[in-house]
């Protein structure tokens, strides 16, 4: 399985890192050409109205929309949640996403970088372990289409959530050094949808 | 659930989050909007930007709190704001007012001449300026969550960048190739704790995001300080001296994002119209030498 990163802006090499650990061939995507190669993408942390821009400067949005319509798993962590939602609150006016997964969004829902913070939260993978969440000026998710699973959420506020084979974190597991959450994505997510694929 | 704030994770992963992107000097919300719109990751939200502190000379501080909070209502991307060197009541002020980083400045008149902030004492994180890698281990060690290599700011003199950017590069390529028991003097050398030169030997690289800073006008200068081994780049006086500061902005976004493809650099290069006009550096009196201060 090839799994991409989207490598516009953000913190790409935690999440290359993190699919190594994980036994994955990493594949960094800025070009259409290298959008082609891969089976799955991860969208990673950054600041969402930057990644979307160049996404369509550099002329892959539209590519990268069309592949998760045809059926491609993704992941997007924290910018990558925004970029995965259909839709956007307290965007940046003309905010674009990718969207494909029902749910509603806030930006910087949090706080700003001041509230930014790290806690020990349930994640509904079968293990009943915390797992070590990182926020940083984090979205959560304000409204959940039909066929969305909420995978984790803080003060009651969903943060993880999945529809099928995409899935979005308010967090970055990327930062931890737990590979947990990229372990999912691989084996519970990307794999069984590209077996059926198959 | 206990959620902590203020974690070196939370400050330094804040840092990670900017990588690959460029941080833009505004002094107003229209400017702002035009830096945001561009695909800035950031603004750094100050008074004047460094070419003006330097033609009007004069002491340079903090800004005033209301033009921050505007620009802070401007936008939806982090906003940053600066303060003196050692001045702990300015970052405490921009603490209170939720800016998202803090920098730490020389471009700033410092007001304290032997001491920086100890920024441990903050929830926001900070960005300093370093010369080497013996200063950017020191701000680090005060708790400094990003570096940034110092530059000659207010020139668009891309030189002094590039010298500390070779300067920090070569000294931590230096640390990886020595023995273990060489550490030691070489943290006497650096005058930097023991801890964090051995840490640098081990990983070949700095424990928080480095981004460079001062005196970068031009796409090719942007992606020339990414092909250096910067994480990002800060842009001050570059973009709003310039003749088109809309497009000058999104083309240099675009080149540090492809710094490593030349032709990509040659699209966003064409028809910017006039760069920000510049200062060589070396006809720069020594006291009035920015990159010097701080220590």
């Amino acid at each position: 399985m090839k799994v991409g990163v989207l490598a516009l802006q953000g913190d790409v090499r935690e999440h290359v890192s993190a699919l190594i650990a994980c036994g994955v061939t990493p594949i960094s995507v800025r070009r259409s050409a290298e959008l082609d190669q891969i089976d799955a993408l991860i969208l990673p942390g950054g600041e969402s109205t930057t990644i979307a821009q160049l996404s369509e400067v550099f002329g892959i949005y539209d590519q990268i929309k069309d592949r998760i319509v045809q059926g491609m798993p993704v992941y997007g962590s924290c910018a990558g949640m925004i970029l995965l939602a259909n839709e956007i609150l307290d965007a940046k006016v003309g905010q674009k996403s990718f969207g494909g997964l029902d749910i509603t969004v806030r930006r910087n829902a949090f706080g700003r970088q001041v509230d930014s913070f790290e806690s020990d939260i349930a994640f509904d993978d079968g293990s009943a372990d915390l797992i070590r969440a990182v926020f940083i000026r984090a979205p959560w998710v304000e409204r959940v289409g039909d066929g969305v699973q909420v995978l984790a959420a803080v003060d009651k506020h969903p943060v993880a959530v999945r529809s099928q084979r995409l899935f979005a974190t308010s967090f970055h597991p990327e930062l931890t050094g737990d590979h947990r959450i990229h372990r999912y994505f691989i084996e519970e997510v990307a794999r069984p949808a590209l077996e059926k694929v198959k | 659930m206990t959620e902590v704030t203020g974690t070196a994770r939370v400050k330094r992963g804040m840092a990670e989050m900017l990588k690959g992107g460029v941080i833009m000097d505004v002094v107003n919300a229209d400017q702002a909007k035009i830096a945001e719109d561009a695909g800035a990751v950031a603004v750094m939200a100050l008074e004047r930007v460094p070419a003006d502190i330097r033609a009007q000379g004069g002491v340079a501080r903090m800004s005033d709190p209301d033009m921050i909070e505007k620009i802070q209502a401007a936008v939806s991307i982090p906003v940053m704001a600066k303060a003196r060197i050692g001045h702990f009541v300015e970052a405490q002020v921009l603490q209170s007012l939720g800016v998202d980083y803090i920098d730490e400045s020389e471009v700033l008149t410092p007001s304290d001449l032997e001491n920086h902030i100890d920024k441990w004492d903050f929830t926001i994180p900070f960005v300093c300026g370093a010369t080497n890698l013996g200063e950017a281990l020191r701000r680090i060690n005060e708790g400094a969550a990003m570096i940034r290599s110092k530059g000659e700011a207010g020139t668009g003199d891309v030189s002094n960048a590039m010298m500390h950017m070779r300067k920090i590069g070569g000294e931590i390529r230096r640390l990886s190739s020595m023995r273990e028991d060489e550490l030691y003097v070489a943290a006497k050398e650096l005058q930097a704790p023991f801890a964090l030169v051995k840490e640098v030997a081990e990983t070949g690289k700095l424990p928080v995001v480095l981004f460079t800073a001062g005196g970068i006008a031009t796409p090719a200068d942007a992606a020339l300080m990414m092909s250096m081994g910067a994480d990002g780049v800060f842009i001050g006086s570059g973009i709003f001296k310039s003749g088109n500061p809309a497009q000058r902005a999104a083309a240099c976004v675009k080149a540090t994002t492809f710094w490593d493809d030349p032709k990509v650099v040659a699209d966003a290069s064409r028809g910017l119209g006039e760069a920000m006009v510049g200062i060589n550096v070396a006809d720069l009196p020594a006291p009035h030498r920015l990159s010097e201060r701080g220590w």
